[in-house]
């Protein structure tokens, strides 16, 4: 599975944080602070806030963001998950991604994991281990497991993101 | 076996022979970003350590977003892409030429190219029959440096455009509408393809427009063959010469079929806060609105321009409504200067404003007030979208949005269009 490159955590331990299906990423990071996209720290200050005012401020080091169906869908912009993991969150997980959010969480370098979310509850402590491809339910008491990711996002992930695998190898080695 | 579009393209551009499915490293024609995704693309650029890039020419930095500049953080963010395409040999897109699709469906993309932008609405230039799809800067930036990206081939689902477009009726209703029925994640990881006589029909406006949402279904890339009408819109663009045929093959492989009986649909919006809640405008109870905006990639051209004008000559826009329009495009915005149209719809009083993305995705350019409705032409109207997430956005067809702006609320446009 999944190693443990200096970047991402091989295993993480945490709260739930939990959002519906269909969260944006106007909600994530929204146009209105378009202005501090060049500004990730501050950017990060706002993650979410426009889904749950408080999520930024109570967010700590290792929590996970849990989603519905189509977490991430809309825009392009990368900083959506760079801010995601900015924040401390050390994995998000969702019923299922929108393609560009998937694609860009697993380039920064933040695990994206497609599972069933229903078994989680707000506040919930969960343990995930990533080469194991374990999420523990603490609270409850359960192990869910997640998708496997493909091989070439295996990769990627492995090099700690997209920049770092092109640095390694002067290219695409996939 | 036939081969889908997207099987075509991909497997031409990775030199073996391709499934959906499969993965590859592909070339890849023409790479862009915008002054929202820019920025950060030219950082992982740098932080890559590439000082060049494989093919500058194709490679478009687009100042559209936030253009011009309404504060201090962006013009520096815009100058950081000023400066860097002038190093590289980028092409620039400065203030006022247009929207980033829009110039790369004028003076770009070619039928059967792979196009990559960073921006999800890239997916409009498969109108012309290129595999075109969005990513995040960093994919961008490999792209720049290297003319180069990762693709899983997708699964296609084929819609078939059947029957016939009622009086009232664009492009604009079709989409909102299939969008309603397979929902916003109904072609995730998919390619649309678009094909039957409604499609053949179709002028190249509205398969821009229908391309361009199909990421609000949650697509990869949304296609049509290229055809006699398209070769006409790039001869028209001054650009014959990279017109190509391309048409998915009589056998090929559909994970899903559509039929879509088009006679069906009436005019649609999108109520708030998803594409998908969609709803015919005659089943609407009486919404008043605040703002309408006519514009954007979906639907700022100049055939959106010209029925726009044809509602509104001779009327006005209702008190307590505002009307905002930006052309996609300063050659749209010319044209419709030089024929009058910008003319009549500022006599009706709009607020005509530059080209660029105008209020879409809340930076500047009429931002909405707390509690406020807007009816807009552009494609997506998640809480927050244009600036407030305390305000409403309902999209629609531009005809529906411009007659709405002479009643005040939102109205039918069959009551003037007979
Ligand atoms: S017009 Fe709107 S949707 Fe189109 S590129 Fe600009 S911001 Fe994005």
């Amino acid at each position: 599975m999944i190693n443990s490159p200096e970047n991402i955590k091989k295993t993480c331990k945490g709260r739930a944080f939990k959002f519906g299906d269909d969260i944006s990423t106007d909600l994530i990071a929204p146009g209105r602070l378009f202005h501090l996209r060049s500004n990730l720290a501050e950017l990060a200050k706002y993650v979410l806030e426009d889904a749950d005012p408080e999520f930024p401020k109570k967010v700590k080091q290792g929590d996970f963001i849990v989603g519905g169906k189509n977490f991430g869908l809309g825009s392009s912009r990368e900083h959506a998950p760079a801010i995601i993991k900015l924040s401390g969150v050390g994995a998000v997980l969702a019923k299922s991604f929108a393609r560009i959010f998937f694609r860009n969480s697993i380039n920064v370098g933040l695990p994206a994991l497609i599972c069933d979310t229903d078994r989680i509850d707000e506040g919930d402590q969960l343990k995930i281990d990533l080469e194991k491809g374990i999420i523990k339910n603490i609270t409850k008491g359960i192990e869910l497991s997640f998708n496997p990711l493909p091989e070439v996002m295996i990769k990627i992930l492995n090099d700690g993101g997209l920049t770092e695998h092109i640095i390694k190898n002067r290219g695409f080695n996939l | 076996m036939g081969k889908t579009i997207s099987e075509k393209i991909i497997s031409k551009h990775s030199g073996r022979d391709l499934k959906a499915g499969d993965i590859a490293v592909v070339d890849v024609d023409v790479v862009m970003s915008q002054d929202g995704t820019g920025p950060l693309a030219v950082s992982q650029i740098k932080k890559m350590g590439f000082s060049r890039l494989k093919n500058p020419g194709k490679a478009i930095f687009f100042i559209d977003h936030a253009s011009p500049s309404p504060r201090r953080e962006l013009s520096n963010a815009h100058s950081v892409l000023r400066s860097f395409a002038s190093d590289t040999g980028a092409v620039l897109s400065d203030i006022g030429m247009g929207v980033c699709h829009q110039i790369l469906v004028e003076d770009f993309s070619c039928p059967g190219d792979i196009v990559i932008g960073g921006d999800s609405h890239t997916c409009t230039s498969g109108a012309l029959g290129a595999f075109a799809t969005g990513m995040g800067s960093t994919d961008i930036a490999v792209g720049y440096a290297l003319s180069k990206t990762w693709l899983m081939v997708p699964h296609t689902i084929r819609v078939n455009l059947i029957g016939k477009l009622n009086t009232g009726v664009f492009a604009k209703d079709i989409i909102i509408y299939l969008i309603g029925k397979i929902t916003s994640d109904g072609a995730t990881y998919r390619a649309l393809e678009f094909a039957g006589p409604v499609s053949e029909n179709m002028d190249m406006d509205g398969r821009f427009t229908i391309a361009n949402m199909a990421v609000e279904a949650g697509a990869k890339t949304g296609l049509f063959n290229s055809d006699e009408v398209t070769k006409a819109y790039l001869e028209s663009q001054g650009r014959g010469n990279c017109f190509r045929e391309i048409s998915a093959d009589p056998g090929a492989a559909y994970e899903k079929i559509i039929d879509m009986d088009c006679s069906v649909v009436e005019p649609m919006v999108s109520q708030p806060h998803t594409v998908d809640n969609a709803i015919p405008v005659r089943e609407l109870e009486k919404i008043r609105v605040d703002q309408v905006f006519i514009g954007t990639c979906t639907n700022g051209r100049i055939s959106d321009l010209r029925i726009a004008s044809e509602i509104l000559k001779g009327k006005k826009v209702a008190d307590g409504t505002r009307l905002i329009i930006v052309p996609a495009s300063r050659k749209i915005y010319l044209e419709a200067l030089k024929s009058g149209i910008i003319e009549t719809l500022v006599e009706s009083g709009a607020a005509v404003q530059n080209p660029g993305c105008g209020p879409c995705v809340g930076v500047h350019q009429g931002i909405l007030a707390d509690g406020e409705v807007c009816l807009s032409t552009q494609n997506r109207n998640f809480k927050g979208r244009m600036g407030n997430p305390e305000a409403f956005i309902y999209l629609s067809s531009t005809a529906t949005a411009a007659w709405s702006s002479v009643r005040g609320y939102i109205a039918d446009p069959r009551e003037v269009l007979k």
